[in-house]
């Protein structure tokens, strides 16, 4: 350790102030502080989260929508504040756009089976990049399974970048979506959203966007973008787990056939015939995660009294070190380098598997993940089984990265 | 920097020279069995070649695959190990084995074999790596079995 701090606070944001939210930060893993690189996989939870998930729980908890009686009223609004809290986060024009849901995945099966099933004949065609996370390959192969939807694949470069030309080329007379991540969760390559769904749009297509990693680090502008579905999850934005939510563009929703039935999204029940609610609620089913969308407002508001232009560019310094170290190392072989790419770093070792790298980092206190990600079109477009990652949130730190590549090193003195 | 006591005892000299250099690796010309595994939580796959005797003894035995250092070392031990035993010898060494990675009593299994296995032992430690060590035990199983596919997750 030298005497002088690494780490380079950027004017507006400091990472060892924000730290101190994060109670976890400061326990020790085998002995070792725990340096958390896995935020792409979830981010650990500001302690304002978790009070405004406590107080409300123990001070104004009740079932939402249906009491009339005091606490009902109150957990109502606070339920639906969290909704406007989340129209504001994406900028959408209307609150009832906001359906919550209970994280990314469901957000994507939703419109899997609610919107795009019914549009669905044999040999039409939906595109989607080799960058998918699985949870936006599966609900399509869904499609493809049961109705004889075509699965269109548009590859990315080999520094990891995808073209909005090589999606539009694509797009056919049969495409009837385009599926994107806005941010991989591997690569960490940031799509040119807003021109594919200008391209998309120019042929009368609907695009949905994947954005779990990137509402996390980027501004998810869904008006500037003009997406017509945008999907994120509350724990890999510092909110709770049970919880995210789709938007989607007030006719598309209105358009829709339900999700899943039961209470609350259903006007009226006969025994022979049933209406069904207006969106959002015609989505959302049964109890919904009422306590975790209050956290996951509450971890919306954390980031948001935050500059998050700056906590952007803590990152991409955490990022920017990080590649620099480890390129230092020729047994590493980093993949994924488009430019202007978000803080996950992914990599190959010769001669040793991720897994292995992964436990011996375990024991240095460095969390990171090992495997194909639920990437594996990805993984197999760049011909390895597995990676390790290392991806990095507000609270990560030089220092965190130095224990990292210095554990990259005795991994290395062990399985090489 | 100090290698912990957790460590050594998983990356053991004889595992990671297993690893390096595995025995008995590559397809098995007029295999009368095979298997193949799969671990979905890391993507590795192993292909296990099985040539059964008359007396339903293995009379040779391959495997193929890419993985970890444990799952490498652990298919090669394991193809050493199994050449001239019975099948059902072959699954009562693999009890044993399931018993000894999981740090459980490994009694069942006979002085040597012991005394062989025990390198693999260190894995108890590592429960979230015991599946990256069962793998090619669990698809020698199912090949002796006539299924096709075994998987840990």
């Amino acid at each position: 350790m030298t005497a002088q701090p690494k780490l380079k606070p950027v004017a507006a944001f400091d990472p060892l102030a924000a730290r101190k939210d994060f109670e976890i930060l400061s326990r020790r893993v085998y002995g070792n502080p725990l340096a958390y690189l896995d935020n792409a996989a979830s981010a650990q939870k500001p302690r304002p989260v978790l009070d405004a998930m406590y107080d409300f729980a123990s001070g104004e908890y009740a079932n939402v929508h249906r009491g009339v009686h005091y606490l009902s009223a109150v957990a109502t609004e606070r339920y639906e504040a969290a909704r406007e809290t989340v129209r504001h986060f994406l900028n959408a024009a209307h609150a009832d756009e906001v359906v919550f849901t209970k994280g990314g995945t469901e957000a994507i099966n939703l419109v899997s089976y609610s919107y795009l099933a019914p549009r669905i004949q044999s040999g039409d065609e939906i595109v989607l990049s080799v960058m998918e996370h699985h949870s936006n390959i599966v609900p399509w192969h869904f499609l493809r399974e049961r109705q004889g939807a075509v699965l269109k694949w548009v590859d990315v470069n080999d520094d990891g970048s995808l073209n909005a030309e090589t999606v539009d080329a694509a797009i056919g007379p049969k495409t009837k979506l385009v599926a994107i991540a806005h941010m991989s969760n591997v690569l960490g390559t940031i799509a040119p959203l807003k021109e594919i769904v200008s391209r998309a749009h120019a042929k009368g297509v609907p695009v949905l966007a994947d954005g779990c990693q990137a509402a996390v680090h980027l501004p998810a502008d869904v008006r500037d973008l003009d997406v017509d579905f945008y999907t994120f999850t509350g724990h890999k934005l510092y909110g709770p787990t049970g919880i995210g939510a789709l938007y989607g563009k007030r006719a598309l929703l209105k358009s829709m056939r339900p999700f899943n039935g039961g209470g609350e999204m259903i006007r009226e029940v006969a025994r022979e015939a049933i209406s069904y609610s207006d969106p959002p609620a015609r989505f959302e089913a049964g109890t919904p995660p009422i306590i975790e969308a209050v956290g996951l407002a509450a971890a919306i508001d954390y980031l948001g009294a935050l500059d998050r232009v700056a906590v952007a560019a803590h990152e991409h310094d955490l990022l920017t070190y990080a590649t620099e170290h480890v390129k230092e190392l020729n047994w590493v072989h980093v993949i994924g380098e488009a430019k202007d790419k978000g803080a996950i770093l992914s990599f190959e070792t010769t001669g040793m598997h991720a897994h292995d790298v992964a436990t011996i980092l375990d024991r240095e206190g460095v969390a990171v993940r090992a495997g194909h990600h639920c990437a594996q079109p990805l993984m197999e477009r760049f011909g390895v089984a597995s990676t390790t990652r290392a991806s990095f949130g507000l609270y990560n730190t030089r220092e965190e990265v130095d224990v990292f590549v210095a554990g990259l090193k005795k991994a290395r003195s062990i399985l090489g | 920097m100090e290698m912990d006591q957790g460590l050594r005892e998983l990356y053991q000299e004889v595992i990671l020279d297993h690893s390096r250099h595995p025995r008995r690796f590559g397809a098995l010309e007029g295999a009368t069995h095979t298997g193949e595994g799969y671990n979905p939580l890391c993507g590795d796959r192993v292909k296990i070649y099985l040539s059964l005797d008359a007396e339903n003894r293995i009379k040779d035995i391959a495997f193929e695959g890419k993985g970890c250092a444990i799952s490498q070392a652990s298919a090669s031990m394991m193809t050493d190990m199994l050449v001239g035993r019975s099948a059902g010898e072959a699954e009562s060494l693999m009890g044993g084995f399931l018993h000894l990675v999981k740090g459980e009593d490994a009694d069942g299994l006979a002085e040597e074999d012991r005394e062989r296995l025990e390198v693999m032992g260190g894995i108890s430690e590592f429960p979230m790596r015991v599946k990256c060590a069962t793998l090619a035990w669990h698809t020698m199983k199912s090949a002796l079995e006539g299924g096709s596919s075994a998987q840990t997750e």
